[in-house]
């Protein structure tokens, strides 16, 4: 379906066990330049442990991972995890750090200064007011805070953003504006995205490719709308089931 | 209230010393408590055994850690040498060290278990190397844990700091030690004074650092830093200000005797031109060591004591013939000099209210033996330990009721009290006269002679001019002398300082 030389990301026979748990087993995958993947699938299905194993947060047991065609196990780790953006589920802002110097933290760590201008500018990104750089994260709203943990991860200008359940703590009219966001950022800034999640509900609203875990295993590759018409099988459909559901549901109430 | 502000304003060398002392033991514990509290977080069975080892610390007595410290060096100097000191500074250093490792290292490592995962997770995410991530992240958020933990490790050290006092280690324990031992409270509260006083600057200024620390003020953390390492400085200058190196060191055991004569030995050599300090409150043991290894430089110490403590022997010779073993051993084993005697003996004796032995017919310890099973006798800690307690007992068959510990001034009390019939006395005590004791006959010559005399470091014994001033004081000082030297400054009123006691002493010794 997909053509390996225009991968950015690749995954061949990736295994990952911590000792009698295969959390990742036998994952083969490749993901497009320019594409916006959502990873489904219930609580320890592994997701964590795939995303994690492209910037190294894991080693895998067996396998690789492929990043722009090289082995990431060959690439320096520092280059490597300031090419790919990352934005946590626990948002991870340094607690110690004002927003701006939170935002600034990759390119220091190499040495680099962030101009000031460039952090008004990923403020801006993520719609939040230049005004708050100076700002602690406790001063924050949880919303905010995952808005600035956006502007951290798009500091270096990475080529591959990847998200753990970005929106998970939020409220659901906050995710959702957050969702629209970082969709429209996605296609501005011409980034490849993968987004970790276990509401299938979101996944098929920003998502263009749906890649369905269980138990370690990739179980469904589907667009939205294949997994809306019927496709992707049991687990899939199961999953998709939800917010169908509770779509009929509103409806019936509405009439 | 007057006589303590004055004591207090005489303390300065005194709180220098012990400001050193602390500042430089929680800066050991805080160089070690720190690497060790990153390997610990690192490592669950690391974190398990050096909190626990630093738990079995706390729970040695202080006292006890400082003196074990002793054997401990002594032992080290087959490694590093007879340069080794074992007694003063270095013993209290290590030893308070070690104690206030256990708050350092516990709120470090807490603070470490405690750090957000998430945070950890993303300092990682963000591409952080280990030392980054200790650095940027881990460091500043723990500090305040850890800065907290050096608060109440400073507050520990700087209380415990004055047990070091026994350890020959100068520190504001010399007043409380010296105080205690002739109820003399004035000093003993200007030390406790001071000492609380330290504790709690040393915990505001602390205090004031953690506050800026957690709450990001830089002026409240490099305030409080710059505050603390100003008092270290001003220590410092006082300490070394008033150090000349050809100082004459003369130690004195725990008792007010000791004291005087400490003072009037210094008094001497400061009209010859000497320099002079003293290490006051040396436990008797480490009295001996102190002055055979050249930790001190002039001790008076006491021919059966050493024959029984320090020779380990357990006959009882004529008084010369000890004397000749004892000059003759010590110059063997250390070098040690021994000036002569001074003139009286302070000899251990059993000691009753005269009006209760007349009433009772007793006049030697064969006689109290019949009646020691009714009756409670009291001794300082020290005596019931001492192999001339255990041979008095066995040579006359003593079987008290029971035996109560009492340090030295209150075992007097005791006796009038009627708390205790008999007391383990030490003859040349001026409350023997005072309180109209008698010291029972030992007729069988079980307790061994006691002569004081005055004994040289090895190399202080050959300064030819320090012999030739301090010979003047060879058989200077009768009983009845030092009785009442003693007397004067143990009594409840009108007590006399050292200093005067041993000015009077000198007076009346014709010196
Ligand atoms: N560090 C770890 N040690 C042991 N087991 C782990 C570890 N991380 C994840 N696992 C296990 O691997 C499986 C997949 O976990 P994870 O990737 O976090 O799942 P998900 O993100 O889909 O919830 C789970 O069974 C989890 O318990
Ligand atoms: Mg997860």
């Amino acid at each position: 379906m997909t053509d390996a030389r225009q991968a950015l990301l690749e995954f061949r026979d990736l295994h990952k066990d911590y000792g009698t748990t295969m959390a990742v087993d036998d994952v083969s995958l490749a993901i497009d330049r320019g594409a916006f993947v959502a990873l489904v699938g219930a609580s320890g299905s592994g997701k964590s442990t795939l995303l994690k194993a492209v910037n190294r947060l894991v080693e895998p047991s067996s396998g690789a991972v492929l990043f722009d065609g090289e082995d990431v196990e060959n690439l320096p780790l520092a280059a490597l995890r300031r090419r790919i953006g990352y934005v946590f589920q626990s948002i991870g802002l340094f607690p110690h750090m004002s927003v701006a110097e939170n935002i600034a933290i990759g390119p220091r760590l190499v040495g680099e200064r962030l101009p000031e201008a460039r952090i008004t500018e990923l403020l801006e990104l993520v719609d939040l007011d230049p005004a708050m750089a100076p700002r602690m994260p406790d001063e924050l709203s949880g919303g905010q805070r995952q808005r600035v943990g956006v502007a951290r991860a798009l500091a270096s200008e990475p080529q591959l953003l990847l998200m753990d359940e970005p929106f998970g703590a939020l409220d659901p009219v906050t995710r959702d504006a957050l969702g629209e966001r970082v969709r429209a950022l996605h296609a501005k800034l011409g980034l490849t995205t993968v987004m970790v999640t276990h509401d299938m509900a979101e996944a098929l609203l920003l998502a263009e490719r749906v890649l369905v875990m269980d138990e370690g295993r990739i179980v469904a590759d589907e667009t939205p709308h294949a997994l809306l018409d019927g496709a992707g099988g049991d687990i899939a459909q199961a999953l998709v089931a939800v917010p169908r559901g509770q779509a009929d549901r509103l409806a019936e109430l509405a009439r | 209230m007057n006589g303590i502000w004055t004591t207090l304003l005489g303390l300065g060398d005194k709180l220098a010393a012990h400001v050193l002392l602390s500042a430089s033991a929680i800066a050991l514990g805080i160089a070690v408590a720190l690497p060790l509290a990153i390997w610990a977080s690192r490592s669950e069975a690391v974190a398990r055994t050096t909190l626990g080892f630093a738990s079995l610390v706390q729970t040695i007595p202080a006292l006890a850690l400082l003196a074990l410290f002793f054997p401990i060096l002594l032992s080290l100097r087959a490694v590093f040498g007879e340069g080794l000191p074992t007694l003063g500074f270095l013993p209290a250093l290590l030893a308070l060290a070690l104690y206030a490792l256990l708050p350092i290292l516990r709120n470090a490592v807490t603070a470490q278990a405690n750090l957000d995962p998430g945070v950890i997770k993303a300092a990682d995410g963000v591409g952080m190397s280990f030392w980054q991530r200790l650095r940027l992240v881990e460091a500043p958020l723990a500090a305040p844990y850890v800065m907290a933990g050096i608060r109440t490790a400073a507050v520990w050290t700087i209380g415990a700091a004055t047990l070091s006092t026994t350890i020959g280690q100068p520190s504001l324990g010399d007043p409380i030690f010296a105080g205690l031992q002739t109820q003399n409270w004035v000093l003993v509260l200007a030390g406790c004074i001071a000492s609380a006083g330290l504790a709690l600057i040393a915990d505001a200024l602390l205090g004031t650092i953690e506050h800026g620390l957690k709450t990001r003020q830089r002026v409240l953390t490099f305030g409080g830093l710059g505050a603390v390492a100003l008092g270290i400085l001003a220590a410092l200058a006082v300490q070394f200000a008033g150090r000349s190196e050809d100082r004459i060191v003369i130690g004195a055991k725990g008792f007010s005797e000791q004291y005087i004569l400490a003072r009037l030995i210094g008094q001497r050599l400061e009209d010859a031109g000497y320099a002079v300090g003293y290490r006051d409150g040396l436990g008797s043991a480490v009295a001996h060591r102190a002055v055979s290894t050249g930790a001190i430089d002039i001790l008076v110490d006491y021919t059966g004591t050493i024959w029984t403590n320090q020779m380990e022997r357990s006959d009882n010779p004529s008084r010369d013939a000890m004397l000749a073993d004892i000059i003759d051993w010590e110059s063997r084993t250390s070098g040690t000099h021994v000036l002569g005697r001074l003139g009286f003996e302070n000899a251990y004796g059993l000691a009753m209210p005269r009006a209760r032995a007349q009433a009772e017919g007793l006049t030697s310890i064969g006689d109290l033996a019949a009646k020691a099973q009714g009756m409670t006798i009291g001794g300082d800690p020290e005596f019931f330990e001492r192999p001339e307690w255990i041979a008095v007992r066995d040579a006359y068959g003593l079987r008290f009721a029971a035996r109560r510990n009492f340090s030295p001034t209150f075992m007097y009390n005791a006796l009038r009290a009627g708390e205790a019939d008999v007391i383990g006395a030490y003859t040349s005590d001026g409350r023997i006269a005072a309180d109209d004791l008698v010291i029972l006959d030992d007729p069988q010559g079980a307790f061994p002679n006691y002569d004081a005399i005055v004994l040289l470091a090895p190399e202080a014994g050959e300064d030819e001019r320090l012999l030739e001033v301090l010979h003047p004081l060879v058989g200077a000082i009768d009983v009845d002398a030092m009785r009442e030297a003693n007397f004067s400054v143990d009594r409840e009123s009108d007590k006399l300082s050292f200093e005067e006691a041993a000015r009077r002493l000198a007076e009346r010794a014709g010196l």
